[in-house]
């Protein structure tokens, strides 16, 4: 019944020449089977996203309108009070922090993350020996669990602790300060942590798509007399567009949702100051430990409204040429 | 000078032992990287005294009964018992789904067929993050908190559409010449897929497999709502409670956190090729 109905996908699934069946059923039979087939094969994995990552995004909408301690159903409906009222938080100069702190993040990142490396890619791109063990070292960062990487951290800035221990050594003291402690240095830390920790993820891609390059062209730019550098400049970078803008689409997300990091290397009472919370971090505050359900969801509305706007713009300015090209690989 | 090394045979050019200055840079590269790790790893054979007098020092002499501890007294054995039995759950259930669904979507012609795929790569536009308080307030109404459950098939989900998005364009590029010899040879489209097509995407199916084993490995904020039984924690719960509890114990903490990143390093190292040979096909420019 399917088939004929749409002549574009019908004509394309009858372009091959029609063969006797070895099993000699009807062509009804045969469609029924077909559908059988793809709602048997796609239906568990259908059922699981939309259950557990929209419908959820559904169901904070609808808290969101709520005051609501999380127990029974949530019936003390307050409109967009959670939002835009007295108490909503848009009015709260921590969540107005918070929101600060994520762009400090995403910007941050893009900025630093990106051209750092692609430096370190091309770098490791070149043919020498033991290239692979620096590869090895220089993804371990992005191995490592953020908790990990966040308790790491925390240990090595303490006050006193190695890294002023060391700033001291090479005479640097007058550096010093209170990596996590201090308001006003906090976020910038933990952008710092960030960058180590993500520098490689920016890396692993940019070297996927540099294998991709072919060897041909930069010999041929060899042979004709360019130096490495103008090599890279002309030929080679050119053609890491596409990965370049997925990355930087991921980074968007990623830097939207930060959360591990933060948690585990700021302490909470920096985080409440507003000094360090991102979006994240302020809704499971509110919304998980103190429980205020109908609150916690209009964060989580507002991050999913933020981060579904600046991809979509991204989408549609900037990846618009790779849909075909990189997310999905380009046909042939 | 490269331009003088360059070789003619176009397949595999042999190494160079590179100029000092690419050295330089590889190294203080490798260094910044890696030399963090090293300090939580040496610092778990000093003792808490010796890290506080002189932070930045070497172990002398070296303390193993920091390491010895962690492993006898801790509750490391059983969070890296509940991690792998965890991230093992999430990569089959990731795998499997994500291959039938891609299967479906890169060798089946039916109506709707793009407008599922879109479906399911909507879920990279935002982030899980956004989801998560509603997404326990479900798993806690399903009787699915403090479950292994409740952890693995959300991260299932999570993992999807990425996943998806690698296999599809892999599975698609099979020419259609291979299913029609198939089907003369007597194999309807599931025996295809299933004697065929699923030997022949192996190294796409390693790599999906890779990123969701470690993403489940590293995930903390859905275990964090999601088990609250100090029983059921995973190694990265694990690390945070332990340096909650003994703060005091700058060496224990170090310990506790090298030993729990050693799987990961471990396994990553076994695996890089693979993930960053099976991340050009998705990349591809």
């Amino acid at each position: 019944m399917t088939t004929t109905g749409s002549p574009v996908l019908a004509g394309r699934a009858d372009a091959r020449p029609a063969r006797p069946r070895p099993d000699g059923t009807s062509r009804a039979a045969r469609n029924r089977r077909k559908w059988y087939e793809i709602i048997g094969l796609t239906g568990p994995a259908v059922i699981v996203f939309t259950v557990f990552v929209l419908a959820p995004m559904a169901f904070a909408v609808y808290y969101s309108l709520y005051r609501w301690s999380g127990y029974g159903w949530p019936t003390e409906f307050k409109g967009l009070d959670n939002y835009f009222g007295e108490y909503g938080a848009f009015k709260d100069p921590i969540f107005l922090d918070a929101l600060r702190n994520n762009a400090i993040i995403l910007v941050g990142s893009l900025a630093i993350q990106g051209p750092l490396a692609l430096g370190i890619a091309l770098l490791l791109n070149r043919n020498f020996r033991g290239r692979s063990v620096f590869r090895l070292l220089v993804f371990v960062p992005y191995v490592l669990s953020e908790v990990t990487v966040g308790i790491m951290w925390q240990l090595i800035l303490l006050r006193d602790g190695t890294a002023d221990s060391l700033l001291k050594n090479l005479g640097l003291g007058d550096l010093v300060t209170g990596w996590l402690a201090d308001p006003s240095v906090v976020i910038w830390t933990m952008l710092f942590i960030l960058t180590w920790k993500y520098t490689g993820f920016a890396l692993i891609l940019f070297l996927a798509g540099l294998a991709n390059v072919p060897p041909e062209l930069t010999e041929a730019a060899a042979i004709d007399g360019a130096s490495w550098w103008q090599t890279q400049r002309h030929v080679t970078l050119p053609m890491l567009g596409s990965t370049i803008r997925i990355w930087m689409f991921l980074s968007i997300i990623g830097s939207l949702q930060v959360f591990d990091v933060i948690w585990v290397a700021s302490s909470p009472a920096v985080r409440s100051l507003g000094a360090s919370n991102t979006m994240a971090t302020y809704m499971v505050d509110h919304g998980f430990n103190q429980r205020e359900w109908g609150y916690g969801n209009a964060v989580a509305v507002i991050l999913f409204v933020i981060s579904f706007i600046a991809a979509v713009v991204f989408q549609r300015f900037v990846l618009r040429r790779d849909i075909e090209g990189a997310l999905t690989t380009r046909k042939g | 000078m490269v331009a003088t090394t360059l070789p003619q045979p176009r397949q595999r050019r042999p190494f160079s032992w590179g100029n000092p200055l690419t050295y330089v840079l590889a190294l203080a590269v490798a260094a910044v990287s890696f030399a963090p790790v090293i300090y939580v790893i040496l610092g778990g054979f000093r003792t808490t005294g010796q890290l506080a007098a002189d932070p930045a020092g070497l172990p002398d002499p070296w303390i193993w009964h920091t390491y010895a501890n962690v492993i006898t007294q801790s509750k490391f054995w059983s969070e890296l018992f509940n991690s792998t039995l965890i991230a093992i759950g999430t990569t089959l259930g990731v795998v499997v789904m994500g291959v039938c669904a891609a299967f479906v979507l890169s060798r089946y012609q039916f109506r709707g067929r793009e407008a599922l795929y879109t479906y399911f790569t909507v879920g990279l536009l935002f982030p899980a993050a956004a989801g998560i308080l509603p997404l326990y307030l479900l798993l806690r109404d399903l009787d699915l908190a403090n479950t292994y459950l409740g952890v693995i098939i959300p991260q299932v989900a999570f993992q999807l559409p990425i996943t998806i998005v690698i296999l599809r364009p892999f599975l698609a590029a099979f020419p259609a010449e291979l299913e029609d010899a198939a089907s003369i040879d007597g194999a309807d489209r599931l025996g295809f897929f299933w004697r065929i097509l699923l030997p022949l995407s192996r190294p796409a199916l390693v790599t999906v497999a890779v990123l969701a084993f470690v993403a489940s490995w590293n995930s903390f904020l859905l275990p964090l709502l999601v088990l609250q039984n100090e029983g059921l924690h995973t190694l990265p719960l694990g690390v945070q409670n332990f340096s909650a509890e003994h703060s005091q114990d700058t060496a224990g903490i170090l310990a506790f956190t090298s030993l729990a990143m050693m799987p990961a390093l471990l396994f990553f190292s076994l695996a890089e090729r693979q993930i960053v040979g099976g991340l050009q096909g998705a990349v591809k420019g």
